[in-house]
């Protein structure tokens, strides 16, 4: 047993502690050739330091700051609708200085080029406001020459009517004293956005005491808001009023709603006039933008050439930095110490970087490497690849394994697929999903590149699972013969045919066998027969008790792997071997009865023989009786369950307890020799209970396992019938989906369904197989 | 509500709660205090703020950075949260919500009044208003000359109108008015805040109850220390008094008549819970009075935390959060102006 190969992937990587001095001139190439390689977790020695007392504090502000004008070109980017194109540039690389003077000018640049064509947009504004006020006040003001109607008494009635024509003959009859400059009816032109207008009304109607008249009309472009660039509905304006301190009184509310006003003036000629002064200068004016707009294009489309590879820069200078903050400086101040984890096999991958590093840099010293001892448990650190990367994913998200701990993902690699499988069965619904993985698997180096959404990403990821799970889908479904739920004749004909013409419509009774059995899965014939589904139920009950003890067993015979990886016999005497003895005593032996019932034929009733097993175990077992000796062997493994579960509880918190004193007693008196060996026989309980041993602590933690077990194997056997439970459940659903609604409902149905059976799947490996053994306390 | 609100309560508020329990666990800790004060530079701050929930709203500041934008960015982010909380709540929160920024409401007319009457901006004090208390036509308020037509013109629309019953006159506004109109809105706000909670019923009203009969007596004790020596008469003076509260109404009598400081600190050294914050303070005097009163304030608000299934929670945030802000505008003003030995002064640490 122990020249055995070395696991790589059953266990975590073998770790080591190795220290780094690293002269100060090397110490940034060394740092950035050990993070491309990636194999050297850093421990941070400076954990007691806030931020910004850490050595390189500056330099990590300045990537901050960096990082921070790179993040403005993306908004101004973006913002300006140019695409940043991903064509790699071949360009060499900047220095990190070069870059920040860069960046600067960069950012200068911008910010006056924004500032220009930000006053040239508020003056482009202004203009295009007064058109537009122009236009539409003007339009007022003329429809009331136009349409001048006899003189009228000014009266209340007059102000509070928006009816167009009586205001429109009021301005008129009003407007000439206005002109005249006498004090009389004034007005106020302006423009305001659009949302403000009715708030404004009641405002200034209110501020005037009703005293005012109020005309709008919808401006027909659209302005631009130079702070949000978003473009603006705005409303003209007019307001009619008397006296001058209404006046001031509206200049302030239109100041307060942000409102502009433009004077406009009565004579038609001069307003012709100024509309074409403003035309023109807006025509110049609109010019001068677009050009400079294109010349900030430009800008922008240069530095978007480089962003990407700026922005990753940046990144990992800073990265760079973070992890130098996270060494400690020699008392010379000549170079620093790093301490960090790396798994052994890299140590000369890692010493190639550091030489490699030295030399680069020039540097006279050479980057000193040893390996220490550490009190702290090491990191847990597994190789995969692309295939298994996603079932450790698996694993890893209940909890990281404790270093060395023996690793469920291997096993996962099949089990879980297969679980699923088995609860998914449809080798219709299997080819889909196959499609579907194969589809990711395909285009795999191209959607890698590419940002994806949360959904497809967690697609993606999971795609080498999906292409397993769909192939297992297809075996089970070729067993369960299920294709959409209808059976096919695959392999060969069906070993029942009818005993006469009259059976053939109901297909229920009148069958009989008459060749051998169909030769892989379900026979077809029992689709639609009476016995259908008491049939395919008692088979996948007994098929997910026997998947379950199996995988449980499995389970169990791992956490024997780890003790004794571990070293710890007293895990292996007083908690495997009492846990098996339990679990197949009991479901090992239901286990053995069902394939017993398989293979005989035999018409036993397994729910009577397991309940009279405890109920009363020395009756007569008459016709369930399935072989000789039975009744003997039924009371031997009660009893031997029963034995088991003291067994677990009791003698391991004791001689803990006894070892404890042992060695506490060995201290007081000097070390022992035996003492010695005892702690390397435990080393695992020794170096857990070392400091405080607290007996009632220990026994309680016992007590809660053994519980936990005990009733676990009951339930957990129970939990493995929801592979029969969701089968069936699968089935109904599919029967009712199909019937009634047709392509898109089958495809909401094959998701849900793959999502369900995913959970269950998921459910079943984290809490029924990884209880039996697994920590999952690492890091 | 009374007595099922546990049974009920998570149906609507449930969600919100726990969002700002959320909220308050990434409020500054004593030890990132510590740290903060430890700063050399207000770019110190930044950094470390940037491993807090601050961090988003801060890291695209440029550099040379001043206390105002440290400040606005903060309040940006309790804006935020708020207008986050008040779009999910639903009624009777919203209302309670909505409650909470009336306060923040009386200041910015205020502050905007006494501008105009001082000839400022109002550009400039729109930008020193609290963005929680702003509303539509905020900036008219310039417009106006006097109390009558400060309401006919704005507030009407506001849901500070009722509270403006009281103070309507004609009177021009000057300084001392204003203060007056502060005050009297202020009751008015408290009391109706004060009657909404006990509607509410439950362990709302509780810990309401609590946090504004606190705040009812700190500006109780408040305006009869800034009211002494100026021509207010002891009458008006105690119609400032908010109508509830530990204080109403025996001490209310007591506080009208006082004269000097320590007249004030025997009527409150007669109330236990207010004994503690006075035995703090030397006789004669009141600078460090603002600070124990806030220390005792953000005690109070923490144990609100304490309970579920109730409203209370939403208001100890916002509170905690002013002050934090509060403490984090101290800081850098310190640290900004080279004033290292007076950081401890007035900030109080919340956890």
């Amino acid at each position: 047993m122990d020249n055995l190969p070395p696991m790589d992937l059953m266990r975590s990587e073998k770790m080591s502690f190795v220290q780094l001095i690293i002269p100060v001139e090397s110490a940034h190439r060394a740092v950035s050739y050990l993070g491309e390689l990636g194999l050297l977790q850093f421990r941070d020695l400076n954990a007691d330091k806030s931020p910004f007392q850490r050595m390189f504090v500056n330099q990590v502000k300045r990537c901050a700051e960096m990082s921070r004008k790179l993040r403005f070109f993306k908004d101004q980017i973006s913002k300006a609708g140019l695409l940043s194109s991903v064509r790699p540039v071949t360009q060499p690389d900047v220095e990190l200085e070069e870059l920040e003077i860069q960046l600067a000018e960069h950012e200068n640049e911008l910010i006056e080029m924004n500032a220009n064509s930000e006053k040239l947009r508020q003056s482009y504004n202004e203009l295009l406001e007064f058109k537009i006020v122009l236009q539409k006040a003007g339009s007022f003001l003329v429809s009331s020459g136009t349409h001048a109607v006899s003189e009228r008494e000014l009266d209340e009635n007059v102000y509070s009517n928006d009816d167009y024509v009586d205001t429109a003959s009021l301005l008129e009859q009003e407007m000439r004293p206005g002109i005249s400059g006498q004090s009389g009816l004034r007005f106020i032109s302006g423009i305001i956005s659009k949302s403000k207008v009715l708030r404004f009304e009641r405002m200034l109607f209110r501020a005037m005491r009703g005293n005012m008249l109020f005309n709008q009309a919808p401006a027909d472009e659209e302005i631009m808001d130079p702070i949000s660039s978003e473009m603006v509905e705005k409303t003209v304006f007019v307001v009619f009023f008397s006296g001058e301190q209404a006046k001031s009184k509206i200049l302030k509310i239109c100041e307060a709603f942000g409102a502009s006003f433009y004077p406009v003036p009565e004579d038609i000629t001069k307003q012709r006039q100024i509309t074409r002064e403003v035309s023109s200068r807006l025509d110049e004016l609109e010019v001068t933008l677009d050009a400079g707009i294109r010349h900030r294009n430009k800008a922008l489309a240069s530095i978007g050439v480089h962003l990407v590879k700026w922005i990753s820069m940046v990144r990992r200078e800073k990265a760079v930095y973070d992890t130098l903050s996270m060494l400690n400086f020699d008392v010379t101040k000549k170079c620093l110490v790093g301490e960090g984890w790396c798994p052994i096999f890299a140590k000369a991958q890692l010493q190639a970087a550091l030489q490699r590093a030295t030399f680069d840099s020039n540097s006279q010293v050479g980057i000193i490497y040893h390996v220490m001892d550490a009190a702290e448990s090491p990191p847990t650190y597994f190789r995969t690849n692309k295939f298994t990367n996603a079932f450790q994913e698996i694993v890893d998200a209940y909890g990281v394994a404790r270093y060395q701990e023996s690793n469920p993902s291997v096993y996962t690699v099949i089990t879980f697929p297969f679980l699923f499988a088995v609860m998914f069965g449809d080798w219709g619904h299997g080819i889909c999903l196959l499609l579907g993985a194969l589809v990711l698997i395909a285009r795999e180096s191209k959607l890698g590149t590419q940002k994806l959404g949360s959904f497809m990403e967690m697609l993606y990821g999971g795609r080498y699972v999906l292409l397993l799970m769909s192939l297992f889908s297809i075996y089970c479904g070729l067993i369960y013969n299920e294709f959409f739920s209808v059976p096919y004749h695959i392999f060969g004909l069906s070993a029942y045919k009818c005993r006469d013409t009259t059976c053939s419509e109901a297909k229920t009774t009148g069958l009989v066998k008459y060749q051998d059995p169909y030769a892989f899965g379900v026979d077809p014939s029992w689709r639609g027969s009476r016995s259908e589904l008491p049939f395919l139920n008692s088979l996948k009950m007994k098929m997910s008790i026997l998947l379950g003890v199996a995988q449980m067993n499995m389970g169990i015979i791992l956490s024997y792997f780890n003790a004794r990886f571990f070293g710890s016999s007293l895990d292996i005497r007083y908690q495997f071997v009492p846990q098996i003895i339990f679990l197949n005593s009991l479901f090992g032996y239901l286990s053995l009865l069902i394939i017993i019932k398989w293979c005989t034929g035999s018409q036993a009733d397994l729910y009577h023989v397991m309940i009279y097993m405890f109920l009363s175990p020395t009756e007569d077992l008459g016709e369930n009786q399935l072989f000789w000796g039975q009744r003997p062997l039924q009371i031997i493994l009660l009893l031997l369950a029963m034995i088991a579960v003291p067994w677990m509880l009791f003698p391991k918190p004791f001689i803990l307890k006894r070892l404890h004193t042992e060695r506490f007693q060995g201290r007081t008196y000097g070390i022992l020799a035996t003492s010695e060996t005892d702690l390397e026989v435990e080393p695992d309980s020794a170096r857990h209970y070392d400091e405080d041993f607290n007996f009632s602590e220990v026994f309680v933690h016992q007590m809660i396992h053994s519980i936990e077990f005990v009733l676990g194997a009951v339930s957990n056997t129970a939990s493995y019938l929801r592979l029969w439970a969701l089968r069936y459940d699968n089935l109904v659903i599919r029967l009712v989906g199909l019937a009634m609604f047709a392509f898109a409902t089958a495809f909401i149905l094959l998701m849900m369904e793959t999502l369900s059976a995913f959970l269950h799947a998921l459910r079943l490996h984290w809490v029924e197989f990884q209880n039996k053994f697994y920590h999952g306390d690492g890091f | 509500m009374y007595g099922f609100e546990a049974l009920t309560f998570n149906v609507h508020a449930g969600y919100l709660e726990a969002i700002v329990r959320g909220h308050r666990a990434g409020l500054l800790t004593a030890a990132d205090y510590n740290n903060l004060c430890q700063c050399e530079t207000l770019d110190d701050i930044k950094m470390h703020l940037s491993a807090t929930e601050y961090g988003p709203y801060l890291q695209n500041e440029p550099s040379p950075l001043h206390t105002t934008t440290i400040v606005e960015k903060c309040t940006l982010k309790l804006v935020e949260d708020y207008k986050h909380m008040l779009c999910q709540a639903t009624e009777p929160l919203s209302t309670f919500l909505e409650y909470i920024t009336y306060g923040h409401m009386i200041d910015n007319v205020v502050l905007i009044v006494t501008g105009t009457l001082h000839e400022r901006d109002v550009q400039e004090l729109l930008e020193k208003c609290h963005p929680l208390g702003m509303f539509d036509s905020i900036a008219t308020l310039a417009v106006a000359q006097n109390m009558r037509e400060l309401y006919r013109l704005v507030l009407v629309d506001t849901p500070l109108a009722p509270y403006f019953s009281e103070c309507i006159t004609s009177e021009d506004l000057d300084d001392m008015n204003i203060e007056i109109m502060r005050n009297t809105l202020y009751k008015a706000y408290l009391e109706d805040f004060y009657r909404f909670c006990q509607k509410l019923g439950g362990a709302t009203a509780e810990i309401m109850s609590d946090l504004l009969s606190f705040e009812a007596d700190r500006r109780a004790v408040n305006i009869s220390i800034n009211s002494i020596g100026t021509e207010l008469t002891r009458d008006d003076r105690k119609k400032l008094y908010s109508n509830f509260g530990l204080l109403h109404p025996y001490g209310h009598e007591e506080l009208a008549v006082c004269e000097d400081i320590d007249q004030v600190r025997g009527v409150m050294e007669k109330y236990p819970p207010y004994q503690s914050i006075f035995s703090k303070l030397s006789y004669g005097e009141s600078q460090m009075l603002d600070k124990a009163f806030y220390e005792e304030e953000v005690k109070r608000l923490c144990l609100a935390f304490e309970q579920q299934f109730h409203y209370g929670v939403f208001f100890a945030y916002m509170r905690l959060r002013e002050q934090e802000i509060r403490n984090l505008m101290w800081i850098s003003e310190c640290v900004a102006q080279n004033q290292k030995s007076r950081v401890h002064d007035s900030v109080v640490f919340i956890f």
